[in-house]
């Protein structure tokens, strides 16, 4: 047997000792494909790095032999919790490039849409925090409301998780009252469900003293990464596309933009579900608004765009134009005006922007997309600098990083 | 809102003189090409100066025009005045030989992985970067996958006819 004394080690060799740790990509911690290459001291992160690019899909290249139409399926798969708010992003673009106004029925409509979109959107974000720090009950329970919410896209657009939902100009059919239905049943039911929840957050010793005081950044550090969205808000800057460029007909509706202090992980949890509630706000406006139009006014449901919306199939049989149009919309041959649009709405995370350019071919010369998880997710590696690695775990899904989003 | 797009051309074309190449506006957001070597003095003036206020960096990103000789890549930088709400379109164009611009890393953080990303698709050298490498590609790929030279199909492919549904 070896003698204690037998063995001779470097002075202060242990502490000097650190580990690499490999978070990700497929841990289940990350919530997605990306890695995190941890130096650790123990359990105290020295030095992070971040690898991205798991799933990168080219879908800018892609998007270069694609007519206008066929991208919105691309926009799905960005942020995939929240699909309807990419499509309605990519529409609203193009119809900036196109030139065609929407009706304020159709706006209002979008509005439902993108609101319940952003519902879900934090639900699972603020959930999956609750499960990061050991509270599972919580992301099972309001599971169920975020179904509800996927019922109301199926009976929209018919499909869940990638909607592909809506045309340039409007939807592809109108509500059915089953929608409605389903709206006034989510509007009646979720907000006691999430006070339910909120309360089992906001009064629960663990989860505050792991969310308090971790993960945060200053203000003036998040503009200086280009945070947007509920991360940005949460450190204190009350910036929100809605407000600044409303688009959509945002201006007709009443609602506050919540701001946080500190920018920590319970700062962006409490903006997150105050978020909520101003969505189930707008929702309620928006649903009045939609209800009070009447007669022939409440079956619109898409702007006179002939060139660009897909006519209806009975019209394609009867009348010549709607022929010419469907063989042009269908095949792709609709020559799209040149021109250099940006346009930007308020995604889940934040400022989601479309950038696209247009030399008068078939499709875009040039897309691209400012995902706002890849922009503030490289501030991850500052934030987490010697915190714990317990810390960072709850950072990581405070901040809702969507590796579809970062990668595109 | 005070900040008009008239007032923010006076002080760069006063401030810049002739290293403004042009002027545009399209779709309610200005836009002006400056040379080249400008662009880190531009992005400085912008962010620095107390009547400017551009301290936001929304986007960055590049074109290829494979047709422009001499200019192929554009670079193109989205500001953002947060305070007054104004957007602003920087471009400048550099010869896809030698892809040369200063990086704006030091200016904004957020700009490091931008410009990776541009770097990744375009190969457009960012000078000075800390950290210029692929963000998104593979580190083994050779080649700038979004430039127009490489196109999206199979060259191969014979059963589509270009002559009828060519895109």
């Amino acid at each position: 047997m070896l003698e204690q004394g037998n063995i001779h080690l470097p002075e202060g060799s242990i502490e000097k000792q650190t580990t690499t740790l490999n978070l990700g990509p497929t841990h289940p911690a990350t919530h997605g494909v990306f890695q995190n290459i941890l130096e650790m001291d123990g359990e105290r992160i020295i030095k992070a790095e971040s690898t991205v690019g798991y799933i990168h899909r080219a879908f800018e290249k892609l998007a270069e032999r694609r007519p206008l139409n066929q991208i919105t399926t691309l926009t799905d798969r960005l942020n995939y919790c929240s699909a309807p708010l990419n499509n309605m992003g990519w529409h609203l673009t193009c119809e900036k490039l196109l030139g065609v106004k929407t009706p304020k029925r159709v706006d209002y409509l979008r509005v439902i849409i993108m609101e319940l979109s952003r519902i879900s959107d934090h639900l699972i974000c603020n959930s999956i925090v609750g499960v990061d720090t050991g509270a599972y009950t919580g992301f099972l329970y309001v599971m169920q409301y975020r179904e509800l919410v996927y019922e109301i896209y199926e009976e929209v657009c018919g499909s869940r998780l990638t909607t592909n939902m809506g045309r340039i100009g409007g939807f592809e059919r109108n509500f059915s009252d089953v929608a409605f239905q389903k709206i006034e049943k989510f509007l009646a039911e979720f907000p006691g469900v999430w006070k339910e929840f909120e309360n089992l957050f906001n009064r629960n010793r663990i989860f505050i003293e792991r969310t308090v005081g971790t993960g945060a950044i200053s203000a003036e550090r998040a503009l200086n990464y280009g945070f947007t969205g509920p991360n940005l808000r949460a450190a204190g800057v009350d910036y929100d596309v809605r407000v600044h460029s409303p688009y959509s007909s945002y201006e007709d509706f009443d609602f506050i933009i919540p701001v946080g202090t500190t920018g920590d992980n319970n700062d962006r949890f409490q903006v997150r579900n105050e978020e909520i509630w101003q969505s189930l706000s707008i929702i309620r406006q928006a649903y009045q608004k939609v209800q009070a139009f009447k007669g022939t006014e409440a079956d619109v449901y898409h702007a006179d765009a002939p060139e660009y919306y897909l006519p209806a199939k009975a019209d394609v049989y009867t009348k010549m134009e709607a022929l010419i149009y469907h063989f042009k919309i269908v095949m792709g041959e609709t020559e799209i005006p040149s021109g250099e649009v940006y346009q930007s709405i308020e995604g889940g995370n934040g400022e989601l922007g479309f950038y696209l350019i247009s030399d008068g071919g078939r499709t875009p010369y040039r897309l691209h997309f400012r995902r706002p998880c890849f922009i503030y997710y490289q501030a991850y590696s500052e934030i987490v600098k010697d915190t714990m690695l317990s810390d960072a775990i709850v950072t990581l899904s405070s901040l809702n990083l969507i590796a579809g989003e970062m990668d595109a | 809102m005070s900040l008009t797009h008239d007032t923010i051309k006076e002080t760069l074309a006063a401030q810049f003189g002739d290293k403004i190449l042009g002027w545009e506006e399209s779709y309610g957001m200005l836009s002006f090409t400056i040379q080249p070597d400008h662009n880190l003095k531009a992005l400085t003036f912008l962010n620095d100066d107390p009547a400017m206020g551009f301290q936001f960096l929304t986007d960055l990103t590049a074109v290829h025009y494979p047709d422009r000789k001499g200019e192929e890549i554009a670079v193109v930088y989205h500001l953002h005045n947060l305070r007054e709400n104004v957007r602003l379109r920087m471009k400048l164009y550099v010869p896809i030989e030698k892809p040369d611009v200063y990086t704006a890393t030091g200016l904004f953080s957020g700009a490091n992985w931008m410009e990776r990303e541009t770097y990744d698709f375009f190969g457009v050298n960012f000078v000075g970067h800390p950290d210029l490498r692929r963000v998104l590609n593979v580190d083994e790929m050779d080649y700038f996958p979004l430039r127009k030279e490489f196109p999206l199909e199979d060259q191969t492919r014979i059963d589509k006819d270009d002559e009828m549904f060519g895109r």
